[in-house]
């Protein structure tokens, strides 16, 4: 299919393998809670217990792919916070 | 014994309430006595869609707070004395139908006719999942593009899970009805494949609904495409989804592009 798909001109494969990605990812997900909220919630926890930072310079980016998905959490931590941390 | 079948899709303007209609048709054209129920309560649509928009004076609402009786609500098709309609509120709110009131609305249904067809609203609220609630079998609506396929796929997880069947831990039988399949884009790449979306939502296949001009000329004189024009493609293909819901054993005729090219050389003559 895949071989025949590179000849096919078309979007419809694109939209085929776009589906494919997506609802594997929601049928896991389907009846549980939102994973990323969770681990937005406890990660930023665990990171606030030792430095202090603004929750809004807090950027949270998942990418998820077919076989292997990362979550990409960037934090801007003030200077003066981090020198605590080293202190 | 009766069936109560509900049509959904999740998504809006795939052809729930055209399908319902068609199939509602097909079914009392064969034979059977059947009831068309509108769920989408402040929304209604599925009377027009009928024709009998100017026959409404009671509605589902209506009969679950007892104002009216079952009887008084039910409309008769002017075509065929075996259909029936139980139309929607158009003024009340979606938080009108309780759950109760639908039970044993159903409950009554089940007496009286051989289907029971629930056209859901869209979405996945309170109507769309009081319009399942009690079904024995769903048909899912599917136009062959990603955002309704995804919607599908959302709506299969419902159904296997929020309804009264799945909650006694028996299988809910659920068919796939594509509708607005155009087979020479499908050929081209263009469009998502029959085997592409029965590939992804792993559903089996209960009728292929040709994109066609007929289902909006019917829609526009308020009559269901199987009875407007019961030779067009679409209705032929609604006539056969009707058959093998009945359990009969139907060759799937999948539109193709040959067909289309067809068309073009016979043009109207062949439309």
């Amino acid at each position: 299919m895949s071989l025949f798909n590179m000849f096919r001109r078309g979007s419809a494969p694109v939209a085929r393998e776009r589906l494919q990605i997506l609802l594997a990812h929601e049928r896991i997900a389907r009846g549980q809670p939102d994973l990323l909220t969770i681990l937005r919630e406890e990660i930023l926890a665990v990171i606030g217990r030792h430095i202090s930072f603004e929750p809004d310079k807090v950027q949270i980016r998942m990418d998820r792919g077919m076989s292997v998905s990362t979550l990409d959490i960037d934090i801007e931590i003030p200077n003066g916070a981090a020198a605590a941390m080293a202190g | 014994m009766s069936q109560v079948l509900v049509v959904t899709s999740g998504k809006g303007g795939v052809g729930k309430t055209t399908s319902t209609a068609a199939l509602g048709a097909a079914l009392a054209h064969d034979g059977d006595k059947v009831v068309v129920v509108d769920f989408d309560v402040g929304l209604r649509n599925l009377d027009l869609v009928l024709g009998a928009e100017r026959r409404v004076v009671f509605d589902l609402v209506n009969v679950i707070q007892g104002v009216a009786k079952l009887s008084q609500a039910l409309i008769r098709d002017k075509r065929l004395e075996n259909l029936f309609l139980l139309p929607a509120s158009q003024t009340r709110d979606k938080d009108a139908l309780t759950e109760d009131g639908v039970a044993k609305i159903i409950a009554e249904l089940r007496t009286k006719f051989d289907w029971i067809i629930c056209d859901s609203p869209a979405g996945i609220e309170r109507g769309a999942t009081l319009a399942m609630r009690h079904a024995d079998a769903a048909i899912i609506v599917t136009n062959p593009e990603v955002s309704s396929v995804r919607d599908s796929d959302r709506i299969i997880g419902l159904l296997d899970s929020k309804t009264a069947k799945a909650e006694r831990g028996e299988r809910m039988d659920k068919h796939l009805l594509i509708t607005r399949y155009h087979a020479a884009r499908a050929a081209r790449g263009e469009m998502l494949s029959i085997e592409d979306v029965l590939e992804i939502l792993s559903t089996p296949l209960i009728g292929i609904i040709p994109e066609s001009e007929e289902v909006l000329r019917a829609s526009n004189v308020g009559s269901p495409v199987t009875l407007n024009n019961a030779m067009s493609a679409p209705a032929r293909a609604y006539f056969d989804a009707a058959r093998r819901l009945k359990g009969e054993s139907i060759h799937m005729i999948v539109p193709s592009e040959n067909k289309g090219i067809l068309n073009k050389l016979f043009g109207r003559k062949a439309a």
